[in-house]
């Protein structure tokens, strides 16, 4: 059974612009005909580049916008309808936005999260002792939140959302603006709290190490069209960005000749083809090592950036 | 697990008062600023009602009201806008956090979005109006000649819990006109704020288009000044029958029905901001 599902949801806003006297009226689908189904205990990662969508698909599931067209069932209820009932059974972050009480230390918001979400006793004080041992937080729950470090208020904030158990999580940029470090110990963190509660994770993301650490499937969103759902190896073997051979000779060479691939930079003893994602590395390797004195080679894939790059359509300028 | 509306309704008086709680606890991390804004609150309003008994030194009766009539007046419209001030006046807040999309934080948690915002930056402050109603509410009994029947009395008591829900309505109607047009706080207050100005005095000085406008376009004549003119026995303007001033209590329900329906859809046109 799906725990989150999309049939033909469409969001238009009405943008008023204004030059001079003139006010023009124009409608912008932010979201347009988009379905999908989420099964419970998945993790996705919900990518595409600014203004595509995400937030808006984000805020629909949440139940914090009304979608204009198509229906959703989040957890088997219309989230614009049943907004409160459905609030207690989901948990969000913002990254852009804290959702903790601003002038109050820490434990403040934890504790009337308790009472908001009516979680029983025993269980917030097993969760909160698990989170703050997870997410390193006992030296912060004394601190009032706005003395917190954005990584240290981001840690607050994903407990924050966790506290009630939801089945489902939303995290809208949860890394946005955090260190290598900061990020690496986020991820660890979702990465066991979806293999230990089953929690089904919907994660919005610039950063594509986030979906190659923690998403088994990426739907990529453009212009408000769903244009990819898939796991991240078949995102990768779907796209025709060429991969890379780097072959290390035992002298310098003018460019190699070798059959379904060409050479792109030459350095020395190393050089570089490349080769269509179609063609097979093998043969060509073999090519390669029957004419020439073949020392080292690598193959890099192509990466998911490059990928993710083709799939985009350029932005109308307007 | 059924939940009925009635089990949500029951919830809110707690649940509201969780949210003040934290609120006021925000506040007073700014001890110097708290003391500083309290002190500030009480001396205006007390300034505010010196500026009538000066002017009684010089006049006997202004529009009909003696010194005693008008101080009930004043203690009433005080009164009321005191409590819906006290209780939902940051509601008008949410103008910001709908420019800002920090809506956004309200919409996701299991509280009425109603609640948090009318508890949203809980002023305490506030408290100094109604207290001031209080001590001006004396000072009109010891010198008012009023027959005091039970009706009266309880027309009196009811009709400051009355009047302060028709003035929340407004301030709920002026929020819930924020989603529509953002920034427009100030409207709201004309008829707030601005309203209770104009409530403090007997509105038949205003002229009978003024008395019209408040008896049936903005209901604010039935906040203190009919159910005052009830209890002091006088009669009506426009030819009302005097005892309009016992229709407060529906003129309050119909509001709370305008101001909830007007906050739902308000919350349905909500557009959040662009991440």
């Amino acid at each position: 059974m799906a725990v989150i599902e999309l049939s033909n949801v469409s969001r238009a806003f009405t943008v008023t612009s204004r030059t001079g006297f003139r006010r023009t009226r124009r409608e912008v689908r932010a979201v347009d005909g988009l379905s999908f189904t989420v099964e419970p205990g998945e993790v996705v990662g919900y990518i595409g580049p600014n203004g595509a969508g995400k937030s808006t698909t984000i805020k629909m599931l949440t139940g914090i916008l009304v979608p204009t067209g198509g229906s959703i069932r989040v957890a088997g209820v219309d989230p614009s309808r049943n907004r409160l009932k459905l609030a207690k059974r989901i948990g969000v972050v913002f990254g852009q936005r804290t959702t903790l009480w601003w002038d109050l230390p820490l434990k403040d918001s934890f504790a009337v999260l308790q009472k908001m979400y009516d979680v029983p006793r025993a269980r917030h004080r097993e969760n909160l002792a698990t989170f703050v041992e997870l997410l390193d937080l006992g030296d912060l729950l004394d601190v009032p939140v706005r003395q917190l470090s954005l990584g240290q208020r981001m840690r607050g904030d994903i407990a924050a959302a966790l506290l009630h158990d939801p089945e489902i999580v939303y995290l809208d940029e949860p890394t946005i603006g955090l260190d290598v470090i900061s990020k690496a110990r986020l991820r660890e963190f979702l990465a066991q709290v979806n293999a230990e509660r089953r929690t089904t994770i919907i994660l919005t993301t610039h950063d594509l190490d986030d979906i190659e650490a923690l998403c088994s499937r990426v739907m990529i969103i453009d212009h408000g069209h769903q244009i990819f759902d898939g796991t991240l190896a078949h995102l990768r073997a779907s796209q025709s960005a060429p991969r890379t051979l780097v072959v290390d000779l035992a002298t310098s060479l003018p460019p190699i000749e070798v059959p379904g691939a060409t050479v792109t930079k030459v350095n020395g003893p190393r050089q570089h083809l490349t080769f269509p994602t179609t063609t097979k590395a093998a043969p060509l390797l073999a090519e390669i090592a029957a004419n020439y004195p073949l020392v080292d080679l690598s193959v890099a894939e192509p990466t998911i950036e490059s990928v993710i790059t083709q799939l985009y359509t350029p932005t109308p300028t307007s | 697990m059924v939940e009925r509306p009635f089990d949500r309704l029951r919830k809110v008086p707690g649940q509201y008062w969780m949210l003040v709680l934290m609120w006021i606890r925000s506040a007073l991390a700014y001890p110097a600023s708290f003391v500083f804004m309290v002190g500030s609150s009480m001396l205006i309003t007390v300034l505010d009602f010196v500026v009538i008994v000066i002017m009684f030194n010089h006049i006997k009766s202004f529009g009909g009201f003696s010194l005693g009539e008008m101080a009930l007046l004043y203690a009433t419209a005080s009164m009321t806008l005191g409590i819906a001030d006290l209780f939902t006046g940051s509601i008008e807040r949410v103008g910001e956090r709908i420019r800002t999309g920090s809506m956004d934080v309200y919409l996701i948690r299991p509280v009425p979005a109603f609640v948090q915002a009318a508890a949203d930056q809980f002023a305490l402050r506030r408290i100094g109006r109604p207290l001031q109603a209080g001590v001006v509410l004396v000072f009109a009994f010891s010198h008012l000649e009023v027959d005091w029947t039970v009706a009266k009395g309880i027309m009196l008591a009811l009709s400051m819990v009355v009047g302060g829900i028709i003035f929340a309505a407004i301030f709920v109607l002026g929020a819930s006109f924020q989603f529509v047009a953002i920034d427009s706080a100030e409207l709201a207050n004309a008829f707030t704020y601005g309203g209770q100005t104009l409530t403090q005095y007997p509105l038949s000085v205003f002229g009978k288009d003024i008395v019209r406008a408040v008896t049936f376009v903005v209901p604010l004549a039935f906040v203190n000044y009919y159910p005052v003119l009830y209890v002091l026995g006088k009669p009506a303007p426009l030819g009302l029958p005097s005892w309009i001033g016992l229709l407060s209590p529906a003129v309050a329900v119909a509001m709370v029905a305008l101001a909830s329906l007007a906050w739902r859809g308000g919350l349905r046109r909500y557009r959040s901001t662009g991440s």
